[in-house]
């Protein structure tokens, strides 16, 4: 084991499977919207339409505003959809099935949502705990509760993301060693290996989809959090 | 009356079998059905993890102002009374119709 300073500075399998997530990012969008085309190539539709969904789904969530978080959601969205995908490759590594990182970005996310209602609204942000025509004697019970339900925002998003990935390769596993163990069995059972191999099979389908579709709902829940901050009520 | 009502069940029936056979009672695809992933294990985990998002961030906070103030059992009782119900609220938030205002999320 290395000492308390180096271990905060090794470079481990999920900092370069990040890295290589990035990159592969940038390369697409660099190198797919650098023809210009007025008829885009394959290439160029792929790199212009994810612009485009992510764009779509800003204005639409946070309004007219919303271009000025468009590359936050937009960077987000592509580095969580990066994870899962690149997870699914064999021998490779899913960083958003770590706590750690999910809880880091939803942290992230909170912090800067609150930052940006405090920046357009001020002190008034704080009336956000507390419904307008409510009964002011309610007032001990509505703000705690609010409150929470305020916190516990990063704690779901995180815990949504991270428990979806972890589930689905639990699933690989148990059923990849369903496979192993009715192989060794006898030649009977390295018949009925097939079954749990087909299922695997089919589990990686359902699993592309559940990446692009966490993804999709982590910056969603992002967009929908910077409405809140932006229009506040 | 009686015989009249039994014909007039099995021609709903038999209306009913016609229209699905021609796809015509298929539901129009709703906002309810775009946002709900189309299974019911997506749903429960949504749910779910809500609820216990809540209760964990009350409960940390209850043991954090207990340890504080040294009132061990005080807050944390408090709070995850009030974390249940941050719970709930987060799941009504989660599952309320779109036509009800959704003022906050």
């Amino acid at each position: 084991m290395a000492g308390p300073t180096a271990s905060w500075l090794t470079f481990t399998q999920a900092n370069i499977i990040m890295v290589i997530g990035a990159g592969l990012v940038l390369w697409l969008l660099y190198f797919g919207a650098k023809p210009k085309a007025v008829v885009p190539g394959r290439w160029q539709a792929a790199a212009e339409l994810s612009h485009d969904f992510i764009y779509r789904m800003a204005i639409d969530q946070i309004g007219p505003e919303g271009k000025a978080y468009f590359p936050f959601v937009f960077t987000l969205f592509f580095f969580v959809l990066m994870g899962n995908l690149l997870g699914l490759i064999p021998f490779s590594f899913t960083y958003t099935s770590h706590i750690a990182v999910t809880a880091a970005l939803a942290l992230m996310v909170i912090v800067i949502v609150t930052a940006v209602a405090l920046r357009e609204h001020g002190l008034k942000f704080f009336t956000y705990f507390f419904p307008d025509g409510a009964p002011v004697f309610l007032a001990p019970l509505i703000v705690p509760i609010e409150i929470i339900s305020y916190l516990s925002r990063p704690v779901s998003l995180s815990i949504r993301l991270f428990a979806n990935m972890v589930a689905g390769h639990v699933m690989f596993a148990v059923f990849a060693s369903f496979v192993v163990m009715l192989g060794g069995a006898s030649i009977l059972g390295a018949v009925g290996a097939a079954f749990p191999l087909a299922i695997n099979v089919v589990l990686m389908g359902f699993e592309l989809l559940v990446a692009a579709l966490q993804a999709y709902v982590f910056a969603i829940l992002t967009c929908i959090y910077l409405h809140d901050a932006v229009h506040l009520h | 009356m009686g015989e009249e009502k039994g014909t007039d069940g099995t021609f709903e029936a038999r209306l009913k079998s016609a229209r699905k056979r021609h796809g015509m009672d298929t539901p129009a695809p709703g906002q309810d059905s775009a946002r709900d992933s189309g299974n019911a294990l997506g749903v429960g985990l949504r749910v779910g993890v809500e609820l216990v998002s809540a209760l964990v961030v009350a409960l940390a906070i209850g043991w954090g102002l207990d340890r504080w103030l040294h009132t061990m059992p005080l807050f944390l009782v408090i709070f995850v009374l009030l974390g249940g119900a941050a719970g709930v609220l987060n799941v009504w938030r989660e599952v309320s119709p779109p036509s009800v205002p959704r003022r906050k999320q």
